[in-house]
This record gives structure tokens, sequence and C-alpha cells, in this order.
């Protein structure tokens, strides 16, 4: 298959991500469906420290960083402005990680979707609050290690389904991308510019420290979180649900295997995670009109 | 123009005629008129602005910091509650040098519940790096707005335009309109130089290592301090358009005055009569009008009360296991030329008539500084 991969570069090869960040690979793939006329902004998160001390920036892109819990309202209050600048082909951008998009933000996230604010708003979930040391959000998987869920505590609640969240306020378009699948993540990226109103893109971020794996498995990680079923490959606008990549259905445990963080994953966590990807497959059965059929192995 | 409009109306008024580009707003009592006014302006095409109906007053706040970063004019107003809840937001404006500016209709804070006022809310946010004024009537409110943009603006300093919740929120008085043309002479046009633009891109607010963070905050203070010169020019400009006089502190039969009470807000008004009323009774006494708070105008203090042998504060914010917020300030500014005494004169809205100051007025000479008095 041949690989359209746009040359355009707008990250600095000397950002300060750890060695194999996935939201750093996210956001190079990113920037590239994209052109100078860009807005991003970035609540606290990893990204507040990858995006470089001042005077370095790692983006050649006007950024702007703000508090943890309000970058969707002041992407709402740029867009506003721009808007009555006559500025209506600018694209302003919100990129988020978890602890922002499912937690603290969750409220002005809501809002701004309900609002349906001409934004496109990137959560990159590596399921965890990494800059501050691997602490559990709404977005960790069950069974999962973290410094506030140390082993035999392991978090018990699922992950929260934000994508299905979102798509309860009508927006126009909301899709999931992986790192690992650049075609299929480059095609949601120009889609979702090319689309106005509230666009959502949840990317599953692979974060080799706070996932307790080797910094070079970063890709391999997150295909097989594409391949398992438990990241599935989405695409839903104005309501119709497309499945973008057909899983291959490896077992779940080849994907738990690699990550020191499911290390101590017993048997009813296990089963917690498993029901919860037949569960999402079910729905994604449902919403797409396919056969019902269980193949998470 | 005269006509008759409560203090929210006023600010409303005050905002449409500055053109913000941008309202974001979210409800409470007792500012609620205010959005809503603005709305029905928005509504009636009076003015050409988005308004964004927020989720939060942290939204709000988010949302017009957005606006402004990029350039345009914006506005919003809360109280009590709601501005705490901007707090973080609050630290982020005036650190991130934006000029916003905000009206706050004084409200008291929970718990227990209570929307009447008192002025805890905006001194709680004291030390955040926002310029705060008080206005004393509806007018008050309708020119300090102004002014607050044309200082802001100018200093790259947030502003607060506090105004007492209902009591002048919510209370109609003649009020001069400010003329649409006496805000285009007196108001330049905003010019933000930080405002995000992809023709020169950068990175607004990225992390700063201590050294430079430090002279962040050095700039801040300093230009903190100087903005009260734009304070000045801003009155003095104002006076020359609209014949209007401001001062960052007034007096009140002061000259031969040797006691003087210190009061902000629409207090003032009660406060006056009951000089009138104590003059009568042969008491030597006046009245300190403290219009500007931050930044303070330590020498207008001064030299208002250098004659004086006593102040007495009318507090309406505690600094708990301290005193009244202004005593503490008039305090240090005074230096010990004088007795500062403390009047906690009314929390959460309790009424205060003139026998409720006459009466605060003869304790006092009863209890010796370092008392605190409780109406
Ligand atoms: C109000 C507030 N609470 C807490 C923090 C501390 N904090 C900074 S980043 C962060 C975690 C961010 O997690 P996430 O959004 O998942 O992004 P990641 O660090 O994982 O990239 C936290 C808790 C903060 N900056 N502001
Ligand atoms: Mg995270």
């Amino acid at each position: 298959m041949e690989l359209k991969y746009p040359k355009a570069e707008f990250l600095e090869p000397g950002h300060l991500a750890c060695a194999g960040c996935g939201a750093a690979l996210a956001m190079r793939l990113a920037l590239k469906t994209l052109d100078e006329k860009t807005r991003v902004v970035i609540p606290a998160s990893c990204w507040s420290v990858i995006a470089g001390r001042h005077p370095d920036a790692a983006l050649k892109l006007p950024l702007i960083h703000t508090p943890f819990a309000v970058a969707p309202s002041m992407a709402t209050g740029i867009r506003a402005a721009l808007d009555r600048l006559g500025q209506k082909d600018v694209t302003v951008m919100v990129w988020a990680g978890d602890g922002s998009s499912y937690d603290i933000g969750f409220g002005a996230l809501s809002a701004a979707a309900e609002r349906n604010e001409d934004i496109v708003y990137v959560c990159y979930d590596n399921e965890a609050y990494m800059n501050t040391g691997i602490q559990r959000s709404s977005s960790t998987p069950p069974g999962t290690w973290t410094t506030t869920t140390p082993y035999p505590t392991l978090k018990k609640e699922q992950k929260k389904d934000l994508l299905n969240a979102l798509l309860a306020h009508g927006i126009p378009y909301a899709a999931t991308a992986s790192p690992s699948y650049p075609q299929d993540f480059l095609a949601k990226f120009q889609k979702a510019r090319s689309i106005r109103g509230f666009r959502f893109i949840l990317v599953l971020a692979p974060c080799p420290t706070g996932w307790r794996m080797e910094e070079s498995k970063t890709i391999e990680v997150g295909r097989l979180a594409v391949e398992s079923g438990v990241f599935p490959l989405l695409e839903v606008e104005d309501g119709k649900w497309r499945i973008t990549h057909q899983p291959s259905w490896i077992p779940l445990e080849r994907y738990l295997e690699l990550q020191g963080r499911f290390s101590s994953i017993g048997e009813e966590e296990k089963e917690t995670f498993r029901k919860s990807v037949q569960e999402k497959w079910k729905d994604i059965a449902e919403k797409t009109g396919s056969p019902l059929e269980d193949k998470v192995r | 123009m005269r006509t008759v409009l409560t203090g929210a109306e006023a600010v409303a008024y005050a905002a449409k005629v500055c053109q913000p580009q941008v309202v974001a707003a979210y409800p409470i009592t007792p500012q609620t008129h205010i959005i809503e006014k603005l709305a029905e302006y928005v509504a009636k095409g009076e003015l050409e602005a988005k308004y964004i109906r927020v989720e939060s007053e942290m939204s709000a706040l988010a949302v017009v910091a957005g606006a402004v970063s990029q350039g345009v004019r914006a506005f919003t107003a809360t109280s009590s509650h709601g501005l705490l809840f901007m707090h973080e937001m609050i630290h982020w404006t005036a650190g991130g040098r934006l000029p916003v500016v905000m009206a706050i209709a004084n409200r008291a804070v929970g718990a227990p519940w209570n929307i009447w006022c008192d002025q805890q809310d905006m001194l709680s946010q004291r030390d955040t790096g926002w310029m705060q004024v008080f206005a004393a009537s509806a007018q008050e409110a309708m020119d300090l707005t102004v002014m607050a943009f044309r200082v802001a603006e100018s200093t790259f300093l947030p502003v607060m335009v506090g105004l007492d919740g209902f009591v002048l929120s919510h209370t109609a008085e003649p009020v001069e309109l400010v003329k649409p043309e006496e805000v285009d002479a007196f108001l330049p046009p905003m010019d933000f130089p930080l405002r995000l633009s992809h023709h020169d891109p950068f990175t607004l607010w990225p992390i700063l290592e201590p050294g430079l963070y430090h002279r962040e905050r050095r700039d801040l203070f300093k230009d903190h301090a100087r903005a009260l010169e734009g304070w000045l020019r801003a009155f003095q400009e104002w006076e020359k358009v609209t014949s209007r006089t401001y001062t960052p502190v007034e007096g009140y039969r002061l000259e031969d005055a040797t006691v003087a009470f210190l009061a902000s807000g629409a207090l003032t008004g009660t406060v006056r009569y009951t000089v009138d009323i104590l003059r009568e009774a042969g008491e030597k006494v006046g009245l300190v009008i403290l219009r500007l708070f931050r930044p303070f105008p330590y020498d207008h203090l001064r030299e208002t009360m250098a004659h004086l042998e006593r102040v007495l504060v009318l507090d309406r914010a505690i600094s708990y296991g301290a005193e009244g917020i202004f005593s503490q300030e008039v305090r240090s500014a005074l230096g010990g030329l004088c007795p500062v005494q403390c009047c906690i004169v009314s929390m959460g809205g309790r009424e205060v008539t003139p026998q409720v100051v006459e009466d605060l007025y003869y304790r006092s000479t009863m209890i010796p500084e370092g008392v605190v008095l409780w109406s």
C-alpha cells in the first residue's frame, strides 16, 4: 500500500518528549494535515512540557498553553475572535490529554461540543495522568497498575467511554485514530479539517514510560491494541458509524503482555477488561449494523 | 443624556459602548442583569459581538482570555462564587498580561448561602495581579467600566470593576449616559502586541525557567505600581470628555476633620449622610472614599489623611485571624501617622443605616486601636 505522507513538518526535532512517546508521534502526524493558519491549544499535560521551554518552541505554529480544565473554552474564545476578525479559514485545534478530556475538563469539553464550536478537539489518550507521574484517570483500563492504584489495588473500574459520551452531543464528526496506522490517522485528520463544527478525535497514544514497556514498542503496542479489538478504529460522520480497519482479533493477552502496567492483572480484572472490549464491539455492531459476533479473544 | 438605570444596566451599557467583540456569560445573582442586558443588545443588533453562553465561570474567563489572546476586546461579569470558581483563570489572565475587564457585583461568599452584598468575593482575589476599583454609584459603575478598558489596554493588566450587589446592581438611579462619540474620543482601538498570529507564529505562556519567570513577575509587579499613572491619566482624560471628576481617593468634609471614616462602594452614600449628622452634633468628622484599591494609592491616602488623628475603617471583607482587609491596607499606607480602627460594618448585606454608622463612631471612641469593632 502506498503511503501518502505529507511532507509538511510543523514539529521540530528538539521537542522534550520521552523516547518512544506516542503523543509526540501523533502530534507530528496531525500537524502534517494542517498549515500555518492554525491555532493549537494545549492544556496542562505532558504536552505542556513536550512543546518546549522558552525560548525553545517545538511547534512552528501559533500555540497557546492553558490551565488544565479550560482548553475547549479558551479555544472557543479564540474561535469567536477569529470569526469576528473574518478569519474563518483558521483551524483551531485543542490537543489535550485524557486527564483534561475525561476528567477535569470534561464539563468544558461537553459544553463546547454542545455548542458545536467550530474546533477540532483531539484527546491524545495515554490512559493516565502521565505528566504528574502515572496516576489513574477515568480513562485508565481495569487491571492497570498506576502510582495511585498500586498492587493489589489495581484499577477496578471500566475505562470511561468518551467517544460515545461525545457522540451523545450530536457532533458532526468523531473518530478514533492510532499513530500505528498513519494512513488511517492522516485521512481522519484531513476529513476533520474539511468539516465545520465540533470535531472530536480520540487518539490512543502509547506511553512507554507509563505503560512500563520498551521505547521501541510504541508502534507495535498500538497495533496490538487495534488488532486485539481493544482500540477500534472508527469514524462517525453525522451519526453514521464506520469501522475503518477490521481487527485481526489477536488474543487480548498479547496486548497486555507487552506492558508492565498489566503485569499484576488478576483473572477478575482481566475478565472486566475482556467484557468491556466485548461490550464495545457489541455496541459497534449495533451502530454499524454489522453481524453480532463475539470475536474478542 | 440623563436617564434612570440600575447599576447592572449602567455596566452593561458601558460594556456595549466599548464594543467588545466577544462576550462570555454565566449567570449568578446579583450579576445576572448585566449579562441579560448584554444578551438583549446582541439580540437587537445593538452590539455586534459573539455572545457565548458557557457552562461555568472558569470557562467564561477562559473564553474571554482566548479572545483577547487574538487581539480583540472581550467582556464578562460575575459575582461571589462565580468569581471564586474562576480563581485559576484569574491568576492566569493577569500572569498572561491580558487586558481583560470584568464587572463584579460584589456579594458574600458561602457557606452558609448568602446572596447579599459584601466585598469578600473581590478582596479575596486581591493578590492575583488584577487591578480593582469600587464604584460608589451607578454612574461610577458606568464610567469606571469604560475607563477600565482604557487602563487595562494601556498597561496589559486586567481590571475588576466592583459594584455593590443589589444596592447598586439592582437599584435604579439617575445616570448621565456615556455617548458613543465620547468613548471613541477616549478609548483607542485595542492593540495587544502579544496576539497570536500565524504570520509570526510563537508560543503563548510556555514554561519559563525560574530566572525568567522571576523577571516576569517583577515586571508584573512594577507595571502594577506604574498603572496608578494610567488611572490618573484616564481620570484626567475622562474629565475632559465628560466633565466628571474622578480620583483614586476622595475626601468628604475632611478639611478640618480630626476623625474620618474610610469606606468604599455604595456604602459611602450612607456614611456621607451620617457625617453630616455628626457634624451637626459638633463632631469634627469626615469621610475618605477608597475608589482605586489595586494598584493601591499609598501616596493619595497619606496625603488625604495626613492631618487626621484617627481613622475608622468600615470593612466589608475580612482576613480571618487578622482583621478587616481595608484596615490592614490603610494601616500599612499610613505607617503610624495615626491610629487605624477596624470596624466590620456589614457582612452578607447586614443593613447599614446612618444609626449603625453613628453608633460605631461613638463606640470607637471608647476602644483602643487593635480591637476589631463589629457593628
Ligand atoms: C487544576 C490542576 N490540577 C492539577 C494539575 C497537575 N497536572 C498537570 S498535568 C496533569 C496530568 C495530565 O494528565 P493528562 O491530561 O492525561 O495528560 P498527560 O500528562 O498524560 O499527557 C496534572 C494532574 C494542574 N496543572 N492543574
Ligand atoms: Mg494522560
